[in-house]
């Protein structure tokens, strides 16, 4: 009676625990993206994200860092996603389970853990400066690949990784090749679980600072790009400009929070169009 | 001529010896069935004639595995055309997410089949082969997914019949079925055998005696018996045999 007693007291001491902390960091995002909503929901509008800025950036709109941004993400997932899955694929379907395979894992995940700032430097280093692409979209993009590259590579050999073993072996043993097998079987079974990782590695590029800042993030350009040499401006580092070195930091108080409502929603978007593709793959290609 | 032999044939998961000397003779247009208790090795033995062995890291055979009178592992074989020569069926269903037509159209299309009419001639014929026409007839364009478990057995039998193989191996094909599913393929089995030479690998004895001409008891990685089905279940001449198929051990 008495040890019965107990196991249901800790049972639900341990139950509540759980759900507790799990409402508490539920509760941190809704208060970081309530509280965003709620101050810059206000400066939200279609002027606001169709104009250029204006008089110091306190007043128009944010057009070109939405511009420069969308850039940024689509160059740099161009360049990311093909290289990684094949990089991926190689990881897994070529190399055998050795020294070889282990260690060149192990690279990619300390690629994944190093400062985005290193990655930055490197990129001004290499692209701007030894490859003379200067500070452009090229660039950035390519740098902000190199940063998404390690994600991508990972989904990809987890996604590989998940399709049972009899599938390949129902490939070759039909006469099909390794590339055949790959690219008929493995590789559509494994897309739904890739995109994942596309879409997580897009909310990491979207937001981030450091890589940019030195390799294509424009403080004030009022015109949009014409070319993949050219500078643009990104939402993160307009963000941080009129939050902290602007020509009026007070004015411009309101469009910062609006711009981070744009970037959010932007993640946001992209995330579900993302969403909606991975679900309609693995409804086609589902197991059971 | 034999249509499939083992020449005193080894095989050594690195340092585990799988398959100890196996010499073997099979006839064209037989059934042969393995059996022995698991990992006596008939599933490696199976595997060895469409070299599916070679998938795993580490694996060193010796002696030599002919069909037709050539050896599979000489250099001048190539693997995929090998494959195309010999079918295999595994334990588990294993349909790819495709339509019904597109899982049996695969081993045609992989070896460079375009030609529409008669990809669609193929697949009517093998899922006809495969007693799984009229079934799926109506609807082809549907995912393989959706079929019961015997359906998409039947289904992967009629996917190896597609390339017009010879060979036909066949690892637990019903293992994994109801036992109506499982008397639909081993009739399936007897029909087969007029046009292909079928090695079946089964844990079922009675399996065994209904569907196989011969019959090959393997132990510990030996060959411990080979010969007639009707002679190996009602005279072994091999007292390990006759344990194993009384139920006494395995």
């Amino acid at each position: 009676m008495q040890t019965d007693f107990k196991k249901r007291i800790s049972q639900s001491i341990a139950f509540w625990t759980f759900r507790i902390l799990s409402l508490i960091v539920m509760g941190v995002l809704f208060s970081i993206l309530g509280f965003i909503f709620v101050k810059g929901i206000g400066v939200v509008n279609w002027d606001f994200i169709t104009q250029m800025p204006e008089d110091g950036m306190t007043k128009g709109g944010i057009y070109p860092a939405i511009i420069g941004t969308l850039c940024l993400i689509s160059g740099s997932m161009l360049f990311a996603f093909p290289i990684g899955v094949m990089s991926g694929i190689y990881i897994y379907e070529y190399t055998k389970d050795s020294w070889y395979r282990k260690f060149v894992q192990l690279m990619t995940s300390n690629l994944a853990g190093v400062p985005s700032i290193v990655f930055g430097l490197f990129g001004m280093a290499l692209f701007v400066n030894k490859l003379g692409f200067g500070d452009s979209i090229l660039a950035g993009s390519l740098t902000l690949g190199l940063l998404a590259l390690p994600v991508v590579i990972r989904t990809t050999e987890e996604a590989l990784k998940a399709i049972d073993k009899s599938y390949r072996e129902a490939s070759y043993a039909l006469g099909g090749t390794k590339l055949q097998t790959i690219r008929r079987v493995t590789l559509p079974m494994a897309l739904p679980n890739i995109i994942t990782g596309l879409i997580l590695s897009i909310g990491r590029v979207s937001g981030e600072t450091a890589p940019i800042l030195f390799t294509v993030a424009a403080y004030f350009l009022p015109k949009l790009p014409t070319s993949i040499f050219d500078q643009v401006m990104a939402l993160p580092y307009h963000l941080y400009v009129i939050s902290t070195s602007g020509t009026n930091i007070n004015e411009s108080r309101g469009m910062a929070y609006g711009t981070a409502v744009v970037l959010i929603l932007i993640v946001l978007i992209l995330n579900i169009i993302a969403n909606l593709i991975r679900r309609f793959l693995s409804k086609k290609y589902k197991t059971n | 001529m034999y249509k499939i032999e083992s020449k005193n044939v080894n095989l050594h998961y690195g340092t585990f010896h799988a398959l100890k000397g196996i010499n073997m003779s099979i006839e064209k247009n037989t059934v042969t069935a393995l059996i022995g208790p698991s990992g006596c090795g008939k599933s490696t033995f199976l595997r060895l004639f469409n070299r599916m062995n070679d998938l795993i890291d580490g694996v060193k055979i010796e002696g030599e595995c002919l069909i037709d009178g050539k050896d599979i592992y000489s250099k001048s074989i190539k693997i995929d055309e090998l494959r195309k020569r010999v079918g295999m069926v595994f334990q588990k269903p294993n349909p790819f997410p495709k339509t019904i037509f597109e899982n049996v159209a695969y081993g045609l299309r992989v070896n460079g089949i375009t030609h529409k009419n008669f990809i669609e001639e193929r697949v009517e014929i093998c899922l006809k082969q495969a007693a799984l026409w009229d079934e799926v007839k109506d609807k082809l364009k549907k995912s393989a997914m959706a079929l019961s478990g015997g359906q998409q057995q039947r289904l992967c039998i009629a996917r190896a019949l597609a390339i017009e193989p010879s060979v036909l191996l066949m690892d637990e094909p019903a293992s994994a079925l109801d036992p109506i599913s499982t008397a639909k393929i081993e009739e399936l089995i007897y029909q087969l055998k007029e046009l292909y030479t079928i090695i079946i690998v089964t844990h079922n004895m009675q399996q065994a005696g209904r569907v196989s001409d011969s019959t090959a008891f393997f132990y510990l990685g030996e060959l411990v018996e080979f010969d007639s089905t009707k002679k190996i279940f009602t005279n072994p001449s091999e007292v390990r045999t006759q344990n194993y198929i009384t139920g006494r051990f395995g």
